[in-house]
C-alpha cells in the first residue's frame, strides 16, 4: 500500500527511491512516470517564487535563481493553497545561505518586493479627502490620530535597496551607489509604487502606524523632518485613511 | 439542497486571466462565460476581486478550486474552506468544481495535483469530503477526473466507477475533461471510449478542454503531460464530439494556464468548441 506520506516523501527529493505499489497501468513500475509530479510541484514553486521575486529573479540570474529556489522550497513548502502569500520566509532564507554571503543587500531587495505584493493584495480602503485635512484647526490637526491604508507598506534598509530594485527591474537605470534607504509602497489605485522616505520619514509613519498623534509622530520624526512634502505624497498617493479619534487601529488587524 | 450548479450556459467558456481583461470587456465573442480558480481571489482586495467583481457583472462565472485536497487523507483544511464559503458566498457564481486529487499534506500544501489510489477507503474519504464541502457552500459542487501518470497497485476500482459511486453517495455533480481523460487513456493503456462508456455522463455539468505535452516513458511508451500551455489537441476534439453526441450541448471550457496566448487565439480555441456545441444542436 502507497500512503500519502510513502507518495511525499520523494516528492521534493529527486535522490530519493521512487516510492513502492506505484506502476504503469501494465504492472510494470512507475519508474520516471513519478517524475512527473516531482517535476510538476518543483517547477510550479520555482515559477511561482520567479514571478513573486523578479528583481532576484533578474539580479541572480536562471542557473543561480533555480538552485537559490530550489533550496527554499524544500526548506519551505507552501504552508497554505494561498500561493499569493508563498515566498514570506524567501528573504531570510536568502541571508542564511553561504553563497549568497557576498549578496548581503539580496534579501533587503526580496522584502522589498515582497511589500510590492502585499500591497497588491491589502484590503481596499476609502481614503482621505484632502479637503477634509485642510479645513482643520492647527491644534486639533496635532492631537489627531491618522491612520494609513491597509496597503502602505514600510520597509527600511541598510542598503540602496530601491536603487538596486529599479536597476534589477527597470531599463536604463543607473548603477546603485552606496548608503542606506527608507522605503515606502503606496498603492493609489491598484499598482504599488515604492517611494523613498526622507531623513525622519520612516519614524514619523511607524509612528502614524502605531496610531500616535500627529503631534508625538513629529516628535518621533526629528528636528530636520518636513512634514509637507510627504504628507502630500500620501494624500496624492491616497495613503492617508480617514482619522481615527482613539488610539486604536481604524482597521482590524 | 440549493443548486445553481446548473447556470452555466452549454456555451464555450474560458479560463480567465488578468492579462485578458480589457479584450474580454470590448468583445468577448465567442466566450459566454468565465472560470477562475478560487484560491486566485482569496486576497484581501486591490485588482483581483475589482476586476473578478466588474466580470461577474458581465458573465456568469464558475469557480475551480484547486487546493481543497479533497482526495487528502487528513481532514480538510477548515481555514480554507471557510474562505471559499466567504469567495462563493460573495459571488454566488454559477458553478463550483474540485478535483479528484489531493495537494496538502500535514502542514505543506504541494501545488499540484496529486493522485489517490481507488479502494474502499479512498471512496468513504473522498465522499466524507465532498459532503463537508458541499454542507459549507450549501449547493452541490462538481468533481473533475484527473490526468494519472501512473497507476496505484492497491486500487480496486476502475476511475469511472469510482467518480460513479461518489456521485450516487454524495449527489455531487461531475466536471469532465475530456482532455485529461485522454492524457490518461493514452498513459495507462486504456481505452477512452470504453472509459466514457462506465463514466456517469448523465451528471455532466461541465467540460474542460486543454492542451498537453509528449514526453515518454522509461520503455518509450508515450507519456503525455497535461500541460495547459498550447491549443487542445486534434484527438482531444474528436473526443469531445463523442462525448457531446451522448450528453447534449454542455459548457465547455478552455484551460490555457502556462505560455498564456494573446486573447485572439484563445478566443479561436473558444469559437471551435462553439463550433462543437452547433453540430450536436443541428
Amino acid at each position: 500500500m502507497t500512503t500519502q506520506t510513502d507518495f511525499r516523501s520523494a516528492l521534493l527529493d529527486a535522490a530519493s527511491p521512487v516510492p513502492s505499489g506505484l506502476t504503469d497501468g501494465a504492472g510494470r513500475p512507475a519508474g520516471r512516470r513519478y517524475a512527473v509530479y516531482r517535476n510538476n510541484v518543483a517547477v510550479s514553486l520555482r515559477e511561482a517564487l520567479a514571478t513573486g521575486f523578479p528583481a532576484i529573479h533578474g539580479l541572480l540570474g536562471e542557473t543561480n535563481f533555480a538552485f537559490v529556489a530550489g533550496s527554499y522550497l524544500r526548506a519551505e513548502p507552501p504552508a497554505s493553497p494561498l500561493m499569493m502569500h508563498y515566498g514570506a520566509g524567501f528573504p531570510d532564507h536568502l541571508a542564511r545561505l553561504p553563497q549568497l554571503a557576498q549578496l548581503a543587500y539580496l534579501p533587503d531587495v526580496a522584502r522589498l518586493e515582497l511589500a510590492l505584493r502585499r500591497a497588491y493584495h491589502a484590503a481596499d480602503a476609502t481614503p482621505m479627502d484632502p479637503a477634509d485635512l485642510a479645513a482643520m484647526e492647527a491644534e486639533a490637526l496635532m492631537e489627531t490620530r491618522f491612520s494609513l491604508v491597509p496597503a502602505v507598506q514600510l520597509l527600511r534598509s541598510d542598503w540602496p535597496v530601491l536603487d538596486i530594485w529599479r536597476f534589477a527591474t527597470l531599463p536604463d537605470q543607473p548603477s546603485p551607489a552606496g548608503g542606506a534607504q527608507d522605503i515606502v509602497v503606496l498603492r493609489p489605485e491598484f499598482d504599488p509604487e515604492p517611494h523613498l522616505l526622507p531623513p525622519g520619514g520612516a519614524a514619523f509613519l511607524t509612528a502614524l502606524q502605531r496610531h500616535e498623534t500627529l503631534s508625538e509622530a513629529l516628535d518621533a520624526a526629528g528636528e530636520a523632518f518636513e512634514l509637507a512634502p510627504l504628507l502630500g505624497l500620501l494624500l496624492s498617493n491616497r495613503a492617508l485613511a480617514a482619522p481615527c479619534q482613539e488610539a486604536t487601529p481604524c482597521f482590524p488587524a | 439542497m440549493f443548486d445553481t450548479s446548473d447556470h452555466l450556459p452549454p456555451a464555450p467558456g474560458v479560463g480567465y486571466k488578468p492579462q485578458h481583461y480589457s479584450a474580454i470587456l470590448a468583445d468577448p465573442a465567442p466566450v459566454a462565460w468565465l472560470e477562475i480558480h478560487a484560491e486566485n481571489y482569496m486576497g484581501d482586495g486591490g485588482r483581483p476581486l475589482a476586476q473578478l467583481r466588474a466580470l461577474a457583472e458581465r458573465f456568469p462565472v464558475s469557480v475551480h478550486g484547486v487546493g481543497l485536497s479533497i482526495g487528502g487523507e487528513a481532514p480538510l483544511d477548515a481555514d480554507h474552506l471557510a474562505r471559499l464559503a466567504r469567495l462563493v458566498g460573495w459571488l454566488n457564481p454559477a458553478s463550483f468544481s474540485e478535483h479528484l486529487a489531493w495537494s496538502t499534506h500535514g502542514a505543506e500544501f504541494l501545488n499540484d495535483l496529486l493522485p489517490l489510489p481507488y479502494t474502499a477507503a479512498t471512496l468513504t474519504r473522498v465522499c466524507e469530503h465532498i459532503d463537508t464541502v458541499q454542507t459549507a457552500l450549501g449547493r452541490t459542487m462538481l468533481l473533475e477526473n484527473p490526468s494519472s501518470y501512473l497507476a496505484f497497485a492497491q486500487s480496486t476500482w476502475s476511475e469511472p466507477e469510482f467518480l460513479a459511486e461518489i456521485a450516487r453517495r454524495t449527489g455531487c455533480g461531475m466536471l469532465l475533461d475530456v482532455n485529461n481523460v485522454f492524457v490518461s487513456a493514452t498513459n495507462l493503456g486504456f481505452s477512452p471510449q470504453e472509459y466514457l462508456a462506465a463514466y456517469p455522463l448523465s451528471l455532466v455539468r461541465e467540460i474542460h478542454l486543454g492542451g498537453h505535452d509528449t514526453d515518454s516513458d522509461d520503455h518509450g511508451a508515450p507519456l503525455l503531460i497535461d500541460s495547459h500551455g498550447k491549443p487542445v489537441a486534434d484527438p482531444v476534439w474528436a473526443l469531445l464530439d463523442h462525448v457531446l453526441a451522448r450528453t447534449g450541448p454542455r459548457p465547455v471550457l478552455i484551460e490555457w494556464d502556462n505560455d498564456v496566448p494573446d486573447w485572439p487565439i484563445l478566443a479561436a480555441e473558444a469559437a471551435r468548441a462553439a463550433a462543437a456545441l452547433a453540430q450536436v444542436r443541428a
